[in-house]
């Protein structure tokens, strides 16, 4: 259970992350809104409380993973980091810029923090696999956390990785399947519907628990629940919306949209601030 | 020092599957890191007796992805994140085409270190036939950045060559010839990286070849020279980084150029000489290699005539670049076919 006052502190920080992933969206004037907000709450769960962290050694040998499979998605996890103080605030206003360190999609070799390259979508769990039987390998206790979308698991390559990773028995590998039910060209369930996700899992033999992906103490204690189970990897299916919180975006489709002055406007005053 | 003699062009009495076997298990035991990162081909490539020995006594060492390529690549991108040393192998088609974008993103782009063995290159795949038969996997990999490409023409070669990626960062990719090679170079013999052998000295002609290739360059030659003419030869292991030098010196010290692959010559290593030579010094230069076809099943020697790549062919080349020299535009009669 989470300590008095630690749940307003996450709200605050899932509230801070939108308000600095809005803001990069609108100094460039689009982006890939919708997935980026749907994982926001997870990722102040994650650095606040998850994971082992130090953002004044983003290479420390001891830190939790986080491979952000869905790549897309780098600017929520670029305002979380700025947030954290893995690097300054000012570069937030740099993204998509020529010379940025923070391009669309998540790249380690320019953003501290970052410890995987993605953006092809289907890749993030096997290098997340890669990485947990590394670490395993060397004898070290650190833990492998991936986030991929539920429109990105359509591809293969998620599921080689789901077999690869049961069979190996990777007990220090956490996986968040972002169910925010939309892909670019419409309704997950319509384009080539994939629920359910647990069922699957399931029959893959991972530990498959599900929680609301917008409520950061069910979070939390879903994660929880999966540090027991180390005998073969977890996955927490999380139900999200796309384009959570942000006004612009909710209800329409969002995967990569443009993004108005007034749009951004209205939104951070939904969130009670200015632009 | 490498041998010009010719007298070793004779059948190595080991496989090169069975001297990368050897190798990456004795890499294995000697450093903890190495990894060997399989898609169920272990059996075939390694040998039952080393995958047996791996998983039996190196666990920690080794990781079947069963027949899942793709992912293949991407955990051996992950453990390179964690400071292990990952060599993955499959039959050269898979390798390139099958998940070129893995090895592009996963690998080059996010600067992972995995060395990538493709086994059967072109006409080698023989009875596997033209599904397995890759005539376009240097053409795929030249252009990404960061990639060395490297087709070993011998055991000797084949067995420093791992070392020395076992040893030094990067993405590699290493087209593996499994039957046995001819000898070509004496054991013991050190290469660098990047660095064209001279196999054979000449004045006339230089025939500038790689992997299989390479024995049939120096059987041209020595065909050539009962005919009076010199030729160089070049074993030209390393793709990419191409020794640029080594070419302009052949074009200016002979005059005329010859290429001999077991690829494509659309993107292989007739079009990196060309390159080279567009940008320098001007030389006819004959390409021996595969006319933008797609493979076919039969005996590799069957496929060798198909497709000229024998001797023969590469002795003829030598005599058209020869001829081409000194006239006005070089050009040939005829527009050269791809």
């Amino acid at each position: 259970m989470l300590k008095n006052g630690q749940l307003l502190e996450l709200r605050e920080f899932a509230r801070q992350i939108r308000i600095h992933t809005i803001r990069q969206f609108a100094q460039r004037g689009f982006g890939h809104v919708g997935g980026s907000m749907s994982i926001v709450e997870l990722l102040a769960v994650l650095y606040t409380l998850d994971m082992n962290i130090d953002p004044e050694r983003p290479q420390w040998e001891e830190r939790d993973w986080l491979i952000c499979s869905k790549g897309h998605a780098g600017p929520a996890l670029y305002a979380a980091l700025a947030l954290k103080g893995f690097s300054p605030m000012d570069w937030l206003e740099t993204l998509n810029q020529p010379d940025t360190n923070l391009p669309s999609h998540c790249d380690r070799l320019r953003t501290p923090g970052i410890d995987m390259t993605t953006g092809s979508l289907g890749q993030g769990l096997s290098l997340a696999v890669g990485v947990a039987l590394g670490l395993r390998q060397e004898g070290r206790a650190n833990r492998v956390h991936c986030i991929i979308g539920d429109g990105e698991s359509q591809e293969g390559q998620i599921w080689e990785a789901c077999l690869t990773a049961a069979h190996q028995r990777l007990g220090n590998l956490l996986l968040f399947v972002d169910s925010n039910k939309e892909q670019l060209d419409g309704r997950v369930a319509e384009v080539n519907a994939m629920e359910s996700y647990v069922e699957k899992l399931h029959a893959f033999h991972w530990n498959v628990l599900e929680a609301d992906g917008h409520d950061p103490a069910v979070i939390h204690e879903a994660i929880l629940k999966t540090r027991g189970c180390t005998d073969r990897p977890s996955a927490i299916v999380l139900h999200t919306v796309k384009g959570h919180g942000c006004s612009f975006a909710v209800g329409k489709p969002n995967h990569h949209i443009t993004v108005s002055r007034d749009q951004a406007i209205e939104a951070l005053a939904a969130l009670g601030v200015t632009l | 020092m490498p041998t010009t003699d010719t007298r070793f062009l004779e059948p190595d009495s080991r496989t090169m599957s069975a001297t990368y076997g050897a190798t990456l298990i004795d890499l294995i035991q000697r450093n903890s890191k190495v990894v060997d990162v399989e898609s169920d081909l272990g059996r075939a490539i390694l040998g039952p007796e080393i995958l047996k020995t791996l998983k039996t006594d190196y666990p920690r060492q080794m990781v079947d992805c069963g027949i899942q390529e793709a992912n293949m690549i991407g955990v051996a991108a992950g453990l390179s994140a964690v400071g292990r040393i990952p060599f993955t192998h499959t039959f050269a088609a898979f390798a390139s085409r099958r998940i070129a974008d893995q090895v592009f993103v996963s690998g080059c782009y996010s600067r992972a270190n995995i060395r990538v063995v493709g086994t059967d290159p072109g006409v080698t795949a023989a009875f596997n036939g033209g599904t397995h038969m890759p005539f376009e996997d240097i053409g795929i990999f030249r252009s990404f950045p960061g990639m060395t490409i490297l087709d070993p023409s011998d055991n000797t070669m084949l067995a420093w060559l791992l070392e020395e990626v076992a040893n030094n960062p990067g993405m590699y990719y290493i087209r593996l010839f499994r039957k046995t090679p001819f000898r070509i170079y004496e054991a013991g013999t050190r290469f660098k990286l990047g660095r064209a052998v001279r196999l054979r000295e000449g004045s006339a002609v230089t025939i500038i070849a790689e992997g299989v290739m390479v024995a049939e360059a120096l059987r041209a030659a020595a065909r050539l020279t009962e005919e009076g003419i010199a030729a160089r030869v070049l074993d030209m292991f390393t793709i990419k980084p191409l020794d640029a030098e080594a070419v302009i010196q052949a074009a200016r010290e002979t005059g005329a150029l010859v290429t001999a692959e077991n690829h494509s010559r659309l993107g292989g290593l007739g079009s990196a000489v060309a390159e080279v030579l567009a940008t320098g010094v001007y030389a006819p230069l004959e390409m021996v290699g595969v006319r933008d076809r797609f493979g076919e099943v039969g005996p590799m020697d069957f496929l060798m005539k198909r497709f000229g790549l024998t001797a023969d062919d590469i002795a003829a080349a030598a005599k058209r670049a020869i001829a081409r020299k000194g006239h006005e535009s070089a050009a040939p009669k005829q527009a050269a076919r791809v």
